[in-house]
Formats: structure tokens, sequence, C-alpha cells
């Protein structure tokens, strides 16, 4: 069994270039933060970011000058209101960062047909919408069989995907509960892919599970053990999402000089993800999850 | 007077609104809800005469009975206790293109004369007045459930004519009625506003004004809404809110008042 494990900073080190397509997935659950603020620290420059839910973390991302276009289908603040970075950017005249916009169903339709190499993925959606006459590259198709016309979005293809997950063995095989999100579908359609876990574990773990295991190891490139890697984000049974901090973001997006200072403070000033913790006592405590075990299932024959 | 129908002597208009929009559901429905007054409506259904229906959320949480008010449609609480938990992949193909979802309930910054919906951008799409998040499942909600409900609260800019940018397909959009579209789902059959309830003409699909709440007049609808609003001949009233059903939603659903406020 190879092992795949290293540190944060050598996972993008290696594995994130300047100008790459990247994807950090995660619905509102396993976003990992710890990336995109490495990714920040390390200075990379004119990637272009996708998922289907900005989030914080590409507001952090894009007001750190990391990107220079977003692929997306609804950038909010979840509960909260918007992404002022986000707004700035692309309020701008002429807009800082360049977007290709989809709705969330054509995003898991473009990570689908990625992660089934086929060219594009066929739905029926968008008729009478104006979202095809702001992106071009939605498009349509005529069924062979029916005749009738669909809509259609190209595959995604990204250079490199990090997924956050519970946990994983020290070559890859990647279990998740809770929500899915479309982690399997990214995994899948990226060339490359970062795993990083609230536990590394052994092999056996997986094998008593193997059920839960949503990425093999095959698909896998590196593995980092990144305790609290989603927060303010979540991981299911290990900690709570941190709905405070995603109010609280609002207040310090909507000024770029307390953003920057928030960066400064929180990204820059710190060396990685336990040193964040540190910075933060009593956050552990208030976030962790209450324990609520699954008895589990008999796997006999 | 049992509670159950007994009329509450007092409640707020948001208190009104997530009653109504709890009356629209059907026991056995399955819902794609959202968070805020739809989040509260759906509990408040599921607790009163609607215990059979299906909570989806498009993060993947399916049958939901969350414990605590979400505040994101990802909490985790949605996971706890449901019935099933599907990638989106699922939801969005087995589950909603599917045709497996009775109601959608959706919201915008603007909503037009025929329930067009706009939640991507105000003023030029190139040129944003304000940028707004953008679809999400929205767009595909708007097509494929098979009752849309729009909640949202009346005002001038909130209810133009027309949309600055159609990010869902209401009843009737660029000149196409939704048969024409080849629209599966049925699109907006009401529409709950903080002073009444819009719906859309049968003929025509614009939204016509067909019931408005005590002490509201048709004139402070119409000088809310952006289009030479028609109102359906008799104007009706609504059932108003149980005392039952604000006791629910004050100490059970909502005790924080997030929403019923």
């Amino acid at each position: 069994m190879k092992n795949k494990v290293v540190s944060m900073k050598e996972a993008v080190a290696g594995l994130v270039h300047d100008g790459d397509t990247v994807v950090i997935e995660g619905f509102t659950h396993l976003i990992c933060f710890a990336a995109g603020h490495e990714i920040i620290r390390q200075g990379r420059r004119d990637l272009t970011l996708a998922r289907l839910t900005p989030d914080l973390i590409y507001d952090q991302m894009i007001a750190a000058g990391t990107a220079k276009k977003l692929i997306f289908s609804w950038a909010g603040n979840p509960g909260v209101g918007s992404l002022h970075a986000f707004r700035r950017a692309v309020e701008a005249a002429p807009p800082k960062l360049a977007i290709e916009e989809y709705s969330h169903f054509g995003m898991v339709a473009r990570f689908a047909a990625g992660s089934a190499n086929l060219p594009f993925w066929v739905m029926r959606d968008y008729q009478g919408s104006d979202i095809p006459a702001a992106n071009p590259l939605i498009r349509s198709v005529k069924c062979p069989y029916t005749g009738e016309e669909l809509a259609t979005v190209p595959a995604l293809r990204p250079d490199v995907t990090i997924i956050h997950a519970q946990r994983a063995d020290k070559s890859g095989n990647t279990q998740i509960w809770g929500l899915l999100g479309v982690q399997k579908e990214a995994a899948f359609a990226s060339r490359k892919v970062i795993v990083a876990v609230e536990e590394i574990v052994d092999e056996s773990v997986v094998r008593s599970d193997p059920n839960r295991t949503l990425i093999p190891g095959f698909q896998v490139d590196a593995v980092v053990r990144e305790p609290w890697g989603a927060h303010p984000s979540f991981a299911q049974g290990y900690y709570d999402r941190d709905n405070d901090f995603y109010a609280g973001w609002d207040k310090i997006a909507r000024d770029e000089a307390s953003l920057k200072r928030y960066l400064d403070e929180f990204v820059y000033r710190v060396s990685g993800r336990a040193e964040y913790m540190k910075k933060q006592p009593g956050l552990a405590e208030r976030l962790s999850a209450k324990n609520m075990v699954c008895p589990g299932v008999d796997y006999g024959y | 007077m049992a509670i159950e129908t007994k009329a509450a002597t007092d409640y707020t208009r948001n208190e009104l609104m997530t009653v109504l929009a709890a009356r629209e559901i059907r026991d056995g429905d399955v819902v794609f809800v959202g968070i805020g007054l739809p989040n509260l409506a759906c509990n408040l259904a599921r607790r009163t005469h609607a215990p059979n229906m299906c909570l989806i959320y498009e993060s993947g949480a399916v049958g939901a009975a969350p414990e605590r008010v979400p505040p994101s449609i990802g909490d985790p609480a949605l996971v706890t206790g449901s019935l099933m938990v599907a990638s989106m992949q699922d939801i969005f193909q087995a589950m909603l293109q599917n045709g497996k979802i009775q109601v959608g309930f959706l919201g915008g910054a603007q909503i037009d004369r025929y329930g067009n919906i706009n939640t991507t951008v105000v003023g030029d799409y190139r040129k944003p007045k304000v940028r707004l998040p953008g679809s999400g499942g929205a767009c595909e909600i708007a097509i494929h459930a098979q009752r849309v409900l729009l909640v949202a609260k009346l005002d001038r800019r909130a209810f133009p004519e027309q949309v600055d940018f159609i990010t869902s397909p209401g009843a009737r959009s660029k000149g196409k009625t939704r048969a024409q579209w080849g629209h599966p789902g049925r699109g907006p059959v009401k529409c709950i506003t903080n002073m009444g309830i819009l719906e859309p003409d049968d003929q025509t699909g614009e939204l016509v004004l067909t019931a408005i709440y005590p002490g509201v007049t048709v004139e402070q609808v119409r000088a809310n809404v952006g289009w030479a609003l028609q109102a359906r001949s008799p104007l009706q009233g609504v059932a108003l809110p149980t005392a039952r059903e604000i006791k629910l939603l004050r100490e059970k659903l909502d005790p924080k008042r997030l929403h019923i406020k």
C-alpha cells in the first residue's frame, strides 16, 4: 500500500500550480478552508476557481488575489447574504474577475460529465431562463431518439480537486458521511486529487465499512492529516458549522481593509491549521460535535 | 373551542405568511425547501396536517427532520435523523428531473408580472448594479417541481413588470408559455406575499391578486407592484392562523424568532 501522506504545505506546493483550474468542493459540509489558506500563503496566481458555492473560502481567495476566473452556481454567504470580495470584483468597471455561471444542476452535470470521461452532459434545464444568454457554453442538442431539444453543459476537468473528509487510510481510500455534495464526481473528474482528513485510519478500518468509501485510493494523489481543516464549515460527527463565523464574515468582508487584516492575522501570519486553531482558544469546545453513533451494519455472508 | 380551530388573537405578518404557505402543502408531498419562512412553513405542515410530507434539501438531505432551525440549507442537523442522504447528482437527476418533487419553494430579489424570478443581477449582466448570488438550484426547481410556491414581500422594486434577468422561468417567459417551452412542472401556483396572495391567470399567465389580508386594501397592494395589477372579483379573504399554529411556530419551530419576528 503506497503511503501518500504529506503535509498541506507539501501537497499544495507539489500539486497546485499558477494558472491551474482548482476545485475545493464540499456543499456547505467539509469545505477545506485549510487548503485554501495554504494556496493563499504560497502566493498562487491566475487560478480558475470552480465550485458550486464559492462560499467564504473563495471570497478569501479572490480577496487575496489568487483568482483570475470563477466558475460557480451560487455565490452568496449561505443564510447570511453577499460574498463581498466577490461582489467588489465583479461589480468593478471593468470587472476584476471573469465569471462563468451555471445553476447547481449545471455544475453537478459538468462534474458528472468529467467523471464519466464524456465531453458534455445532457439535461432538461435552462429553457426560458437567461442563464444560457449569459453563458454561451450552455448549449443544446437534439436527441437522436426522440428529436427533443435538450440542454448541454461541457465536462469540467479540473487540474486539481481538493476534498476534505472525515477519514482516509494512508493510501487515500476516503470515507465520507453526512452531506456528500459532488465530492465523488469532482474527484473523478480531476487530474490530481488531494484529500485532507480529520483522521488517518488503518486500512482495516476502511475495510470494515466499505460502503462508507466515496473515493478509492487509486484516484488520490496526496493525503493530508488536517484536523479542523474544514472550519468554519463542518465535519459531521466531528464539529458543527461555525454559524457565528459565517454571520461575522459579512462585517469583515464588507470593508477591504478589515478583510485584509483578517487574512494577515489568520492566514499569512500562521504556519498552518494547527496554529490557526491555537489562535482561537475555546473554538474546539464550542463546536465539537455531540456523539450520535450509528450501530452499524452487518457485512457478513 | 379546541386550540386546533380557535383563531389566534395576535400574529405577525411573517407568521401569517408562514401559516398560509404551510397550508399549501398536501400530506404526502415531496417538497424541495430552502431556509427562512419556507423552511418554517414545511416544518409547521409536517407537525400539523401533513405528517407524511418529505422534506428535501438541495444539499442532499431527504426526509429531513431538523431539531433546530437550520441557518443554512446544508446544516448538519438536516442529516441527523433524516431518511436518506443523497448525492447532489441523485437530488437533481433521480429526484427533481425525474419528476418526483411535488412542491418547490422559491423567492427572489425580483419577481415579475409572469412569475419569472431574478436572483442573478440588478441591472445589466455584464455591468451589474448589484450582483446577486445567482441560480443555485432555483432554475431547475422552477422548471421541474410540479407546483412552485413563491414567498416574497411586496415592494415596487421587488415586483417590476419585467425582471432584469430571468434566472428561473415562471408562467410565461420570453413570450412563450411553459407548454411551449416544454416545462414538465406547472410553475408558480401561488405567490404568498405580506399583503395578499397573487396567482397566475389560467389564460394569460399574468399574476393577479386573488386574496387579501385583513386590513389591507387593493390600492395598497397595487402601490407595491410595478404593473397594472388585476384583482380577481370577488376577492377572497384568507383563513387566519389558529392558536395552535402560532403556538407551534413560537414555542417549537422558531423559539428564537429568527424568521417570524
